[in-house]
């Protein structure tokens, strides 16, 4: 199932710990698209799914938003 | 077989914090980082919105940290709960609107509240004896051990040897003998120790990782609290504080100009909670207007909006003027000259 996570306008690291909170509420294997416009998080995001478990399955930019997929690792973060 | 102990270490993103937890590593210990935003935190992305800071890494120092010691690393919102040690420091303030020592308090009692739900053993800072004015002297030290509740179970592994013997020592959790003794101002010793765990890479030496210990920045917030007529702020209004070219030309209005591509973008995000400006023909700042202003101060707006863009030397800029009810019109105005702008106005 894929969630969707919008933090457009945050600056880092509160998209990391908004992305930390919403990931707390998820099953492994669940998915969570995070939505974004601080470039920060294209390196904090990913350092923080590295650091906690999380596998980044895609990230990309789109029309001035920048977009992380993560699926949720088995770790208790 | 020994029960391995668990510390909670205080990561900032500096190297003494990353020194005290790998010292920790090096013992033997489980452990594991937490770092708190503030919202006055000094990010490498809050300089990133400007263009010409570009270059700079895009990195959540804290984090980096972390993943080069191998420790999983818990960023903790505090924004709500830090407003009253901003607004009501206890031991005051330094230099600036830094409630140093209330901060650290603050800190190492969330830590050791994190640490007694996780079911850790002690909490580990990268505090040195004298390197601080306020909350890392001799004899502050103790304050923050008390009023935070963590007692013995705070150990400073870049100190204390200098420090008595906390339960982690006393215990024998952790050999005394490989903690250190530094103290004061000099970095050498604390970046002797990098290079002998083969750290290169660090953020520079502490100092500026707070907001509030920055001059320019506490006389805006200083500022907004005077024109509030009381002490209090959101998280957005301390965001602002540090975007942009702050300008406050009557005591009822404040205008915030962007300084470039990057801040214009950045107040975009906020524009529709403002009445903001911006001129249409020309390539300019956006500016918003924080207060409640009449035509005069709109026409007044409006000319400084033009001063600050690329038709600051035309005879006339047209300037849209967008409320927050939706509403758009357009004002041609002639730029206020540079010597219109008296220099009380900057904040």
């Amino acid at each position: 199932m894929k969630h969707r996570l919008d933090v457009r306008y945050l600056l880092c690291p509160m998209p990391v710990i908004r992305t930390q909170d919403a990931v707390s509420k998820l099953a492994a294997g669940e998915r969570l698209e995070v939505v974004c416009t601080d470039p920060g998080a294209l390196n904090d995001v990913p350092a923080w799914c590295r650091i906690n478990g999380h596998t980044v399955l895609e990230s990309r930019e789109q029309g001035g938003e920048i977009i992380i997929l993560i699926e949720v690792g088995h770790g208790d973060a | 077989m020994a029960r391995q102990h668990k510390a909670v270490a205080l990561v900032s993103g500096g190297l003494d914090s990353m020194l005290a937890a790998k010292l920790m590593l090096e013992q033997g210990i489980h452990v594991e980082g937490i770092n708190f935003y503030t919202g006055f935190c000094v990010e490498g992305h809050t300089h990133a919105i400007r263009n010409k800071d570009r270059n700079r890494p895009k990195r959540n120092n804290a984090l980096w940290v972390a993943e080069q010691l191998g420790i999983r690393l818990h960023i903790v919102d505090v924004i709500e709960e830090y407003k009253d040690i901003v607004i009501n420091p206890r031991h005051g303030y330094g230099a600036n609107l830094n409630p140093c020592l209330d901060c650290k308090g603050f800190m190492v009692r969330k830590a050791r509240e994190w640490m007694e739900q996780k079911g850790f053993d002690f909490i580990v800072t990268g505090e040195v004896i004298g390197q601080r004015p306020m909350s890392q002297r001799r004899d502050t030290m103790p304050v923050v051990a008390r009023e935070s509740g963590a007692l013995d179970r705070l150990l400073r592994p870049l100190c204390a040897k200098l420090l008595p013997p906390t339960l982690p020592e006393r215990e024998g959790w952790v050999d005394r003998e490989r903690l250190c003794d530094f103290s004061g101002r000099n970095r050498k010793p604390q970046m002797q120790l990098a290079a002998r765990f083969g750290i290169e890479d660090y953020a520079q030496p502490a100092g500026g990782c707070c907001f509030l210990t920055d001059a320019n920045y506490s006389q805006r917030l200083g500022d907004l609290w005077r024109s509030r007529g009381q002490r209090r702020y959101e998280l957005d209004d301390i965001m602002l504080l540090k975007v942009g070219r702050h300008l406050r030309p009557r005591p009822h209005f404040k205008l915030i100009i962007g300084r470039d591509e990057g801040e214009n973008n950045f107040l975009q995000g906020y524009a529709r909670r403002f009445t903001h400006l911006h001129a249409t023909d020309i390539t300019g700042p956006l500016v918003l207007c924080d207060g409640v202003l009449n035509e005069e101060d709109l026409d007044l707006a409006a000319r400084i909006t033009a001063r600050f863009g690329k038709g600051r030397d035309r005879e006339r800029v047209t300037v849209a003027v967008n409320e927050v009810s939706g509403r758009r019109r357009e004002l041609a105005v002639r730029p206020l000259a540079a010597d219109d702008i008296p220099g009380e106005w900057y904040l």
